[in-house]
């Protein structure tokens, strides 16, 4: 059986069971995407938007669309103590094997005008508002198709005009053991922000290591004038899992989005993150840090499009590779026609700590208006023997050195990030990953 | 016949815009592309075996391929069975008898650039008479060269009397089953330069075409090959700075260098081919494939080029950095206006151990023009301590053009450094206001701004081209300001 039989015979099998069953147009939707996937299949590295990273190891495990039996809710009730960001910090959603898992959520109190819920909920309660944002969209990647096909649930947040949320909401992914094991897990997110509003989404992804699963996830963001967004997306599935993902928004004048991606599991990643300015004086900001070690493959892809004048966008990423890892990079920048005054600046910079990694940088401007200022830069490269000297000559070791310095160039994206509770989680990874870290924080 | 090769027979029935007679000579091959045309051509050449084998093995190999689809340029579908593709030279009653017969426009332009006339009368095609034949100005420098065993000619000569050089180096950088348009040429290329540089030996001229036989009308499929034995150096000019009269609307030529030990190859090109109209109508299609190969440790091949014609330009010039210590160059200035597209870049492939590459690209858009940059920087396991620093400026003038970027960096090794900078501006309001606050006018203003942006590239041109090439950007550019 190929893979677009498997795919036809599985959602033949899981249609009924996914939700808004009964919803004629989320129905032609999930229609339209199969009929894309069907047509295309999955990508092969002839495409160029996926010339360096082969998804064939996805295809060859004939992944199922996640069964609506419960995983283990006690492992995942233990995972959610360690991982909430503490007792009333946030709004916390909890998706277990990509299912809303009432029980372990903590809602907390929200604003009046913020509606947060699950998406299946909505789609069962209240699916006519949704419409305009779940049509298959050609120009997002297969996977987005086939998200559409099998989106059972995932967190959808609505922000009424002027409505500011102050405490981050915490969306929490988590594949158990037996939930996950074999299947497709295809969260789908909406994130509509009305005039003026403001909020912050943290996306977070943990497995566990026992067997391969893949995660397929989609977000959409619609950000109105003026409004404010920051989305934090926070990547630790299982070593054997499969996590691709899109987050897709579209701004209208004035709006500010703020992206923040860092990937750390998963054995193969493949982020495609974009925006689109549709009116005038938009700005985003895309920062990423994947640090990534043994046979582990992170792709990310942004995408940003400028299609309005007066638009700022700044872009920055920065990967740490060890073992037999490879990431690539692919930052592409569209200054559309009539787009004038924009600003646009981006950078890539690559550490490679090991022989066997491996760096594929793309960094790619198309511009089609004449009054911008637009720069991209990438570099790739190991620790500075310099930099290196100077540490030995005052009496650090070298592994102390370099831990280091890996950390002071990790260090430059996870300062950005602006919740505490997410930095310093961020900041005991780094720690815990490098060697001598401990002293390291130490000294901090 | 379909409504695209009708398209295509109106296009290359149209008469020439700038005025020449367009009458197909009687030596020629019959119009389409067969096993039988690349026999003929072959045999039209007396060419031995290996040659013909070697047309036939890359004619088969065309066919199963299709034309390339990636690149951002847009032009109609070339019948490739509508080409002739062998044609000998031009008698002299199907020239311009004069310069008066010739597009005014054309002569202006020569005004402009300063190019001598007697230089103006070979460009324009005119029929030369006796006393300036290239022929015998070229005899005296082949003299010369051949003293210090330098062999230098068109290819056509070299397949007859060099016949195992040409054996041993020919798609040796670029294998007839490189690419598409690298395969087509490989069955038909009708002529081009052959270059032979000996141990040890300082190539005491700049080779140019000025200077070659059999310079023109070479055809629309150009072969170069140009070897620099160990130590040898060699510096070789292509193209000139004035527009070149030419019939064909799709050229497709390929490029090798070959660099053995510590030899240094500089190359340089000026290419202004008739770029079209100002709609788009008409101009060349210039498909290129050019790529040197430091072979030897301690290697060096640069290659400039200033593009400043054409209606499209596609074309990658490319250095494999095989040899430990060796480096590659390139330095390129890219200018479109009107209607033209250019997609241009370059490849470092660095293989050997502390291999060095520099990639220098100035892209400036005008009018409607579309200029990209694409290129690859690959540095392989083995590349141990390899370093590349590319650079890419994009400059657009008017609200109508674009400019792109596309460089692609792949590193498998860590002790590689690699660094890619490249950034998208037009002329500052504050700039021009300067210039013009102190009496320059802002055409003026313009092009001194732009021939400051090109002067990195400009530096690396041998000194007489710089200078021309600083007038022609200036020329080029008339009329997209404002």
């Amino acid at each position: 059986m190929n893979a677009r039989e498997h795919t036809l015979a599985d959602y033949a099998r899981s249609a009924v069971t996914l939700p808004g069953a009964g919803v004629p147009w989320l129905a032609r939707a999930r229609r339209s995407a199969l009929e894309r996937f069907v047509a295309s299949g999955y990508p092969d590295t002839h495409d160029e938007e996926w010339k360096y990273t082969s998804v064939a190891a996805i295809e060859k495990q004939a992944f199922r669309a996640a069964s609506h039996r419960d995983g283990d809710l006690a492992a995942a009730a233990s995972l959610v103590d360690q991982l909430a960001l503490g007792p009333g910090a946030g709004h916390l959603l909890v998706f277990v094997d990509g299912r809303h898992c009432p029980s372990l959520s903590v809602p907390g109190r929200l604003p009046a005008g913020a509606h947060m819920t699950s998406i299946g909920e909505e789609f069962e309660t209240a699916p006519e508002s949704l419409e305009a944002y779940f049509a298959d969209d050609d120009q997002e990647t297969i996977f987005a198709a086939l998200n559409t096909v099998f989106m059972a649930d995932g967190a959808y947040l609505h922000l009424a005009r002027g409505v500011v949320v102050e405490q981050p909401v915490h969306l929490l992914f988590i594949a158990t053991q037996d939930g996950a094991a074999g299947a497709i897990i295809s969260p789908r997110n909406l994130i509509v922000a009305e005039e003026g509003a403001q909020a912050t989404v943290i996306e977070h992804y943990v497995g566990t290591d026992g067997a391969p699963y893949l995660t397929n996830a989609l977000t959409r963001i619609s950000a109105a004038a003026n409004a404010s967004l920051t989305h934090y997306k926070l990547q630790q599935e299982g070593a054997q899992a499969f996590h691709v993902a899109g987050i897709h928004a579209r701004q209208a004048q004035g709006s500010r989005l703020s992206s923040h991606s860092t990937t750390l599991g998963a054995v193969l990643t493949r982020n495609d993150i974009s925006t689109a300015f549709t009116a005038p004086g938009c700005e985003a900001t895309l920062d990423g840090l994947y640090l990534v070690g043994g046979r582990q493959h992170v792709d990310n892809h942004t995408r940003i499009d400028h299609g309005a004048p007066h638009g700022t966008s700044h872009e920055f990423y920065r990967g740490v590779l060890d073992g037999r890892s490879r990431a690539v990079f692919n930052g592409k920048v569209l200054v559309h026609p009539g787009a004038q005054k924009t600003n646009a600046h981006q950078a890539n910079h690559n550490l490679l700590l090991s022989r066997d990694a491996e760096i594929d940088s793309k960094p790619q401007l198309e511009i089609y208006a004449d009054d911008v200022k637009c720069t991209h830069g990438a570099t790739i490269g190991q620790l500075d023997d310099n930099q290196l000297f100077y540490l030995r000559a005052r009496g650090v070791s070298e592994t102390m050195a370099r831990s280091l310095l890996v950390h002071a160039f990790a260090h430059d994206v996870v300062e950005r990030i602006r919740v505490a509770a997410l930095r310093s989680r961020l900041e005991q990874i780094l720690f815990s990953r490098l060697p001598q870290g401990e002293r390291i924080r130490a000294l901090a | 016949m379909t409504a695209t090769a009708n398209r295509l027979a109106e296009l290359m029935d149209r008469e020439y815009p700038h005025g020449f007679v367009s009458d197909v000579a009687a030596d020629t091959v019959p119009r389409g592309l067969s096993e039988e045309t690349v026999r003929l051509i072959s045999a039209r050449k007396n060419e031995p075996a290996f040659m013909l084998e070697w047309r036939l093995k890359a004619f088969r190999h065309w066919l199963t391929m299709s034309e390339p689809k990636w690149s951002t340029a847009r032009y109609p579908a070339v019948d490739y069975q509508d080409i002739i593709y062998y044609s000998a030279p031009k008698s002299m009653q199907d020239r311009p008898q004069s310069l008066a017969d010739v597009d005014p426009e054309l002569l202006r332009t020569y005004e402009k650039l300063g190019v001598p006339l007697k230089e103006r009368e070979m460009l324009a095609g005119v029929a030369i008479d006796a006393v300036f034949d290239s022929v015998s100005v070229g005899t005296t420098f082949k003299d010369k060269l051949a003293e210090l065993g330098i062999i230098f000619g068109s290819f056509s000569d070299a397949v007859r009397e060099h016949p195992d050089l040409v054996q041993q180096y020919l798609g040796s950088v670029v294998p007839y089953a490189d690419n598409f348009f690298a395969a087509l040429n490989a069955a038909v290329f009708s002529d081009g330069s052959f270059c032979y540089i000996p141990p040890g030996v300082r190539c005491p001229m700049e080779l140019s075409t000025y200077f070659r036989i059999n310079a023109r009308d070479t055809g629309q499929f150009e072969r170069t090959l140009i070897i620099a034995d160990a130590g040898a150096y060699v510096s070789y000019l292509e193209g000139c700075t004035a527009p070149m009269r030419d019939e064909n609307q799709l050229h497709a030529a390929v490029v090798e260098l070959v660099a053995l030990d510590h030899a240094r190859i500089k190359y340089s090109t000026v290419q202004n081919w008739y770029p079209g109209d100002k709609d788009g109508k008409g101009g060349i299609y210039n498909f290129v494939t050019k790529r040197g190969e430091c072979r030897g440790a301690g290697s060096h091949i640069s290659w400039t080029q200033v593009e400043t014609g054409s209606a499209i330009t596609w074309k990658y010039p490319s250095c494999i950095l095989r040899g430990d210590d060796s480096i590659g160059e390139f330095h390129s200035v890219a200018l479109t206006n009107n209607r033209q597209q250019a997609d241009t870049g370059s490849k470092m492939i660095h293989i050997g151990r502390n291999t060095k590459s520099t990639i220098v690209s100035k892209g400036i858009s005008a009018g409607h023009g579309q200029n990209a940059y694409r290129g690859l920087v690959k540095i392989l396991k083995s590349a141990e301590g390899a370093r590349n620093y590319s650079q890419c400026d994009s400059l657009l003038l008017g609200d109508q053009c674009a400019a792109h970027t596309f460089p692609y960096i792949e590193v498998k090794n860590p002790t590689a450094r690699v660094e890619h900078e490249a950034s998208t501006s037009r002329i500052g309001e504050d700039q021009l206001f300067y210039c013009q606050q102190r009496g320059i006018s802002v055409e003026d203003a313009v092009s001194m701004i732009v021939n400051g942006f090109c002067k990195e590239v400009f530096k690396e041109l041998p000194m007489e081209f710089a200078v021309e090439a600083q007038k022609l950007m200036s020329v080029s550019l008339e009329g997209s300001v404002g």
